[in-house]
């Protein structure tokens, strides 16, 4: 070859890696700066962040919002979680309809919208996850991001060559040293996701935190699925509402389990173990994120149907049903939000004087009927004092 | 544990940047087309890596 032609070849080259440069650097680089808006609702009578409860997490990519909802009435304090694994969708859209709708007559309620704000500033493009999903509203799409399981690795890095877990010393993955829901109760010195549950657990601890929710979902795949997984001071309510929601509210039933005892740094076990709150936390299927799954897209993550997710059903290979109708968001969000209910009603039964009241947030067959996106509104229609970014 | 941690995040893009270099040298000084191309595919990753977008 001449070498004005190599030349040439080379010149083209740089010119085409430079646009292909430019163009995934502007993509990853709004992925990750991408705020999404919130409306504090009618009950939120402060907003705080995380680095508010923990200084070192004060503005960093960790330090999200809190929205406190404060009756101005003594009662129960109850503090619900969406965001720690944000490939789960239907987790921080339920925790945003409490914030956006809830209304307190009695008690306390805080809520976190994206937990891990980390893991929600990364996607998995080797696993062909969209960047973002929007929900249609009453007033236009609302865009949001669509995040993974585990922190950022920009933000920590590197993992260890096994995971140790504090304070149990219990071996885990190596990679769940990002995992937000394998970190719990964290550690002040420790690292980046340790920290981030450390300052949650600081949160719990200064407020008083009576009751704590994680919200999550999982694939059809994996046993712990359609369920309340339950701290043993969170039995009784796990149990009562498993009960009562199968009983007049689902179509398909919840059930409640144990959180296993020699099983270290999930919410549910260490929350309850590490402070004197009641730790539940809430499943839904998400067929997105079975293995077998066709086409890894917006639609999958929304809709909830998948036709080898299905056949793998036919087969008996998964631990929840799905057919045709699949497992929409509304269904997912709604489930949730009816759990959330669902438990505060039965806390109210068991500890009478101590009542948590919360009004305006929907339940399972309003949101199946009206969409996810009913339940957000307008930041054009706010003043800007009440609207937030996560 | 935090120290040694910073240590190797830090190692690791002088690394990157010191790959990123001497891939830029090879698409630079290649007589083979082919290679020149293939070389400037790989750096990407490194050069999105070193200016921490990804
Ligand atoms: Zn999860």
């Amino acid at each position: 070859m001449s070498s004005k032609k190599l030349i040439i070849i080379k010149l083209l080259t740089a010119v085409l890696i430079i646009t292909a440069l430019v163009i995934s650097a502007r993509s990853f680089l709004a992925h990750r700066n991408y705020k999404e808006t919130v409306v504090a609702g009618p009950s939120v009578t402060e907003v705080k962040t995380l680095g508010d409860y923990f200084e070192p997490i004060k503005n960093t990519v960790a330090d999200c919002n809190i929205y406190i909802l404060d009756s101005g009435k003594p009662g129960a304090i109850f503090f619900v979680i969406g965001g720690t694994h944000p490939e789960e969708p239907a987790a921080n859209l339920s925790a945003e309809i409490l914030a956006e709708n809830a209304t307190l007559e009695k008690g306390k309620l805080i809520v976190a919208i994206r937990a891990n704000r980390s893991a929600s500033t990364v996607t998995r493009p080797g696993d062909a996850y969209p960047q973002f999903y929007t929900i249609k509203t009453d007033w236009g799409e609302k865009k949001y991001r669509m995040g993974d399981r585990w922190t950022n690795p920009l933000d920590s890095w590197p993992d260890p060559e096994v995971y140790v877990h504090y304070p149990s010393k219990q071996m885990l993955a190596y990679m769940d040293i990002r995992n937000f829901n394998r970190t719990w109760p964290g550690k002040k010195d420790g690292s980046f996701t340790e920290q981030v549950n450390y300052a949650f657990m600081q949160i719990i601890k200064q407020e008083k935190v009576d009751l704590f929710i994680d919200f999550h979902e999982a694939e059809l795949e994996y046993p712990v699925i359609s369920t309340i997984v339950a701290h043993e001071s969170g039995r009784n309510i796990a149990a009562m509402a498993s009960m009562m929601l199968t009983d007049m509210e689902f179509e398909k039933p919840i059930s409640m389990e144990f959180s296993p005892k020699s099983l270290h740094g999930l919410s549910h076990r260490e929350v309850g173990d590490y402070s004197d709150a009641i730790s539940l936390l809430f499943e839904t299927p998400e067929p997105f994120l079975d293995r077998v799954r066709g086409i890894t897209d917006e639609h999958l993550l929304l809709e909830g149907k998948d036709p080898f997710v299905q056949r793998a059903g036919e087969f008996g290979l998964l631990y929840e049903t799905i057919d045709e109708d699949g497992w929409p968001i509304e269904v997912r969000v709604g489930r949730h939000c009816s759990t959330a209910l669902m438990v505060a009603q039965i806390w109210n039964q068991m500890n009478p004087g101590k009542e948590i009241k919360i009004k305006n947030v929907p339940k399972y067959a309003e949101i199946i009927k009206n969409g996810v996106g009913h339940y957000f509104k307008n930041p054009a229609n706010m003043d800007s004092d009440r609207i937030y970014y996560e | 544990m935090g120290i040694i941690n910073s240590i190797i995040e830090f190692s690791y893009y002088l690394i990157s940047a010191f790959i990123a270099f001497i891939l830029l040298r090879e698409i630079v000084k290649t007589k083979d087309a082919q290679e020149a191309v293939l070389y400037s595919v790989i750096i990407i990753p490194f050069i999105l890596r070193i200016l921490r977008i990804k």
